[in-house]
């Protein structure tokens, strides 16, 4: 059975889609944060489909780049999450009133 | 690659990655110092070295300057690096940049009583990053450089942890700036599956020699790459972090930031739109108009109901995006040689006024009301002098960088056929000019009158008197004429406002004795302590902004000579 490689980017598309909303709509900041993780991997999904349908080494190799900057990424942004969190006890965006806009 | 006598592994040529190098192990001496000393290092030390890496970087990007001068470009690394005119700018303005930051970071430190080399540490990573963004020619090496610059950016932001606010920019900062990585990444992504390849290059010499039939994929990429970067360089109507983050961050980190995000964002633009997709040019070109004319526009208006000095610098910030992408737009060689020349003397410009305004700001860097800077000129008159010069050089004033700047970019823009953008560009000039010239009016004004509406009691009549009144002085035009030697003006400079100040407060070593718990700002009417590396800082940006204002020729051959190697038909 071969799975199209429409099928592959409509479930990348999907899940960057599903990051953007989430994005938008949630506040709280881990869950932010979540949403940023699932729209990058979506982008790890794209890039190792067209590695394969190109057959190319490259689109995969750069997944691994990917996931180390993700990862990267949550250390810090929770490293301030801490750092907020120790000084007033809510991590929610909404509650970030120090800067307007 | 398994041949049949072994692996082959690409050439490694690390001359082409040597000013990274030099920044990247600045910053990792500077660490091991911390943890294997018995001593505690203070943050005169790790100034040393960072001016010190930072030095050599700037000497490894001249010495590949010389080298791409005359021989060529060269990539290395299997072609994911590339060595040309506009890596080793990049690199030049970038090393440059990290000197000056250094120094205003540590002045701003010593006024609070503090000492840590961390914020020169993190300074020194995110321009590794930068320096990797404008000589990468691979999308995943551009990738991980903007990742290795903007997440030293987000610790830098959320470095004042006595303040909240501080926080809250790195976190905003950190959400959006991770958004727009998944955004540019998801376009390098369909980039990759149109063309086959990640490499600028082979994706270049893909498009020339293939015509595609469906480019839906890659015109989806080039979106998404644009919106990618719009954010980073803070184009409208991806601006929205901008004002936000630069008010909350410490002030020295929001000026090193809004320069060197600005140099690195725009490199990649131009070496992603205008060098490699060069034959989509009818399709990205209108879409980068309409971006610059609403940065132009939205970036100087908006700027004009600041109250805040951080937030009305960010608008303008964003303002002078819009002028940089006007020459971007324009995709000629004058266009690109205008924006780049535009780039690099606002990095001094914002990094001389962020100077300022970390010294006004107070040990808590907290007061940044335009009200703050009501009769500067009493209590600090070089000061004063230093941020008007500033003020009037973003503005556009004649005789100072940011005239030829503006001139070069509008010239460049009608000359491509854009003449309406370039009236735009006009008009947002004139209205920028504007809140620029109400702070220097502010400072000049004789008295510390009530905070009653007085920023929109300046008449124009005034102002426009003030504003010519002001390159006149002769403090001006002497900060131009020590310039060819850096060390001269920085000696000088320091010792001109020692002497004007008194004693005591303003010796690099002396420290401010106000700790954090004091009063937000200075007492009215007392002047403001000036510590020697920021007032070495401030020598270095005046002077450069007034003596290649005067003597621009330099400068604009520089950057005609790396115009000229990018190909644009």
């Amino acid at each position: 059975m071969t799975i199209s490689v429409q099928w592959y980017l409509s479930l990348s598309v999907v899940l960057f889609a599903m990051g953007l909303l989430g994005l938008l709509v949630r506040r709280n900041v881990i869950v932010m944060l979540m949403c940023v993780e699932l729209m990058l991997n979506a982008a790890n999904i794209a890039l190792v489909t067209f590695a394969r349908s190109l057959n190319d080494i490259g689109g995969q190799d750069a997944v691994f780049f990917v996931l180390v900057v993700a990862a990267a990424e949550v250390v810090v942004g929770l490293g301030i999450v801490v750092s907020i969190f120790r000084r007033k006890q809510d991590a929610t965006a909404d509650d970030m009133n120090a800067l307007k806009g | 690659m398994i041949g049949a006598t072994g692996i082959t592994v690409p050439a490694l040529n690390y001359v082409a990655v040597m000013p990274e190098i030099a920044l990247i192990a600045g910053a990792l001496w500077i660490m091991l110092a911390t943890a294997m000393s018995p001593r505690r290092i203070g943050s005169g030390a790790s100034l040393f070295w960072t001016v010190a890496a930072g030095c050599v970087s700037l000497g490894f990007s001249v010495w590949q300057w010389e080298g791409v001068t005359p021989h060529g470009a060269y990539a290395s690394f299997d072609g994911a690096v590339v060595v040309d005119g506009l890596s080793a700018f990049v690199a030049m303005t970038v090393s440059l940049t990290v000197i000056v930051a250094a120094l205003i970071e540590e002045g701003w430190m010593r006024r609070r009583g503090q000492s840590a080399p961390e914020m020169h540490m993190l300074t020194l990573l995110s321009a590794a990053g930068a320096i990797l963004m404008g000589a990468g020619n691979d999308l995943v090496v551009i990738f991980l450089a903007l990742e290795i610059m903007s997440i030293g950016f987000y610790v830098l932001a959320a470095y004042d942890r006595r303040r909240l606010a501080s926080g809250e920019a790195a976190l905003k900062y950190l959400i959006l700036g991770g958004f727009s990585s998944a955004v540019f990444l998801f376009g390098i992504a369909l980039t990759y599956g149109a063309t086959g390849s990640m490499n600028l290059a082979e994706i270049a010499k893909y498009l020339a020699s293939n015509v595609l039939l469906h480019d839906g994929l890659l015109l989806g990429g080039m979106v998404l790459m644009l919106v990618g970067l719009a954010f980073k360089v803070a184009a409208v109507p991806f601006h929205f972090w901008a004002p936000d983050v630069y008010q909350g961050s410490p002030t020295p980190a929001a000026g090193y930031m809004a320069a060197v995000a600005k140099i690195a964002g725009f490199a990649a633009i131009i070496r992603i739109f205008v060098s490699t997709l060069q034959p989509y040019r009818a399709d990205w070109q209108p879409a980068v108009w309409v971006v610059a004319v609403a940065t132009l526009l939205v970036g100087g208006v908006v700027a004009l109901v600041q109250t805040d000095i951080k937030r009305m610098l960010a608008y303008s910030s964003i303002n002078h995006a819009g002028f940089v992408l006007l020459g971007v737009a324009a995709a000629t060689t004058a266009g690109l040689s205008a924006s780049l020349y535009y780039v690099l003397v606002y990095s001094f410009m914002v990094m001389g006024s962020f100077a300022v305004v970390s010294l006004v700001g107070g040990p808590a860097d907290t007061a940044h009301s335009l009200e703050d800077y009501r009769g500067l000129y009493r209590r600090s008159p070089w000061l004063a002098w230093a941020l008007a010069l500033m003020l009037i050089s973003q503005a556009g004033v004649p005789l100072t960088t940011g005239f030829i700047g503006k001139l070069e970019v509008i010239s460049a823009a009608a000359a491509a056929h854009l003449v309406w953008l370039a009236v735009v560009a006009m008009m947002s000039a004139a209205v920028a000019a504007f809140f620029y010239l109400r702070v220097v009016m502010l400072m000049f004004s004789p008295s510390y009158g009530p905070p009653a509406g007085a920023a929109g009691a300046v008449d124009s009549g005034s102002m426009v008197a003030g504003g010519e009144g002001v390159p006149e002085p002769g403090s001006v035009a002497e900060g131009g004429e020590g310039v060819p030697g850096p060390v001269g003006v920085s000696s000088g400079g320091g010792v001109a406002t020692a002497s004007l100040h008194g004693e005591e407060g303003i010796v690099g070593g002396g420290g401010d004795a106000s700790g954090y718990d004091a009063v937000a700002g200075e007492p009215a009417g007392e002047r403001i302590p000036v510590p020697l590396s920021t007032a070495v800082a401030l020598a270095l940006c005046s002077g450069f902004t007034v003596f290649f204002g005067l003597f621009p020729g330099f400068l604009t051959a520089m950057v005609h000579v790396v115009t000229t190697a990018i190909p644009i038909h």
